[in-house]
């Protein structure tokens, strides 16, 4: 990695009580891609997900790819879908005692055509538990300023932690 | 603005070995990051430790994709996280190395450490694997060293680990 600074933290956040949701806002648009870590648990097993510039909409969709421990499978939210989920609403999900860790790769955020988002999700519990990849869709144009990320239903408990990172290409 | 993805240590091999260590990892940063490419004398997965610790501290969950098919497996209260498929060996094309990642979010909290990582193997030959791991290491204990090994036999010469670590701040 060169000393020039690529990969920069723009915001973090730790939760001091638990919230069913924190806001990333007033993004700068002087990086190229966004890339945000999450290590939480939550209240019940729902999957994090991330909505932008206050879009609660169905202007979004998903496509997975998860392992189970016992088999791998694939689905996608279908069309139009309110948000982007980190991973299958059916199978991944936060653990009350488990801390688990959720990636969202958020690419041209500041340019003018539909974003795309890789996610990440990683839920070792010691024996049960998912593991997969996904990417998401938000069909629209304008800038990315503002990110939601929720608990999907659910609530993050305290400690659980958030970074945004800007990643210039230049 | 911090520059907030640092390389800390770095190991390329010149000759074969079975692990290699990163030691002495201070605690000044966030996450940490490794990335190695590598090759081993036996076909099979690599292992990932932390702090020396064995026991029963580990567990993983893969899903494996081989080129025609997809699986999923896992391993609970293990002595290791299993990067599994993700080593190639000699049977593979010539020249060909394994690239691999794992993330380590929170490494010096008091909390459990979750990991992300994916292993990929492509040799332009029918079969092989890419996987995708989540691990988790039960431990209050900040991890102040990472080991890295082949599960069987050695990692060749040229095998070359890069350790990063990430503030957030």
């Amino acid at each position: 990695m060169p000393a020039g600074a690529t990969y920069e933290p723009i915001a973090t956040q730790t939760l001091s009580t638990s919230a069913a949701s924190i806001t990333f806002s007033s993004i700068a648009a002087t990086y190229t891609d966004l890339r945000i870590i999450l290590v939480a648990k939550g209240d019940s097993a729902s999957a994090p997900m991330i909505q932008f510039n206050g879009d609660t909409s169905t202007n979004y969709s998903g496509t997975f790819v998860a392992g189970s421990g016992s088999a791998a499978s694939s689905t996608n939210t279908g069309a139009n879908d309110s948000r982007i989920r980190s991973g299958y609403t059916s199978v991944a999900g936060l653990s009350s005692t488990i801390p688990h860790m959720y990636t969202f790769d958020i690419f041209s955020y500041a340019g003018s055509t539909f974003k795309t988002v890789l996610t990440s999700f990683s839920e070792d519990n010691n024996g049960s538990g998912y593991v997969g990849r996904g990417v998401g869709l938000w069909r629209n144009t304008s800038a990315i300023t503002s990110i939601l990320v929720g608990a999907g239903g659910a609530n993050f408990l305290t400690g659980a932690t958030f970074t945004l990172y800007g990643i210039k290409n230049a | 603005m911090p520059n907030t993805y640092v390389l800390i240590s770095s190991n390329v091999l010149t000759t074969a070995a079975a692990s290699i260590t990163f030691s002495a990892i201070p605690s000044t940063y966030t996450d940490l990051v490794v990335r190695w490419t590598g090759r081993g004398t036996t076909s099979g997965n690599y292992t990932i430790t932390f702090n020396g610790t064995g026991g029963t501290s580990y567990s993983h969950i893969r899903m494996t994709g081989s080129g025609s098919a997809a699986a999923s497996g896992q391993a609970s209260s293990t002595s290791f996280i299993q990067y599994v498929l993700s080593l190639e060996d000699t049977s593979y094309t010539a020249n060909t190395f394994d690239s691999n990642e794992i993330y380590v979010p929170g490494y010096a909290t008091s909390n459990d450490k979750p990991t992300g990582g994916t292993g990929t193997q492509e040799n332009n030959a029918a079969l092989s694997y890419m996987n995708v791991t989540a691990g988790l290491f039960r431990s209050a204990s900040a991890i102040t060293s990472l080991t890295i090994g082949a599960q069987s036999g050695n990692m060749v010469a040229d095998s070359s680990f890069y350790l990063y670590g990430i503030k957030n701040s």
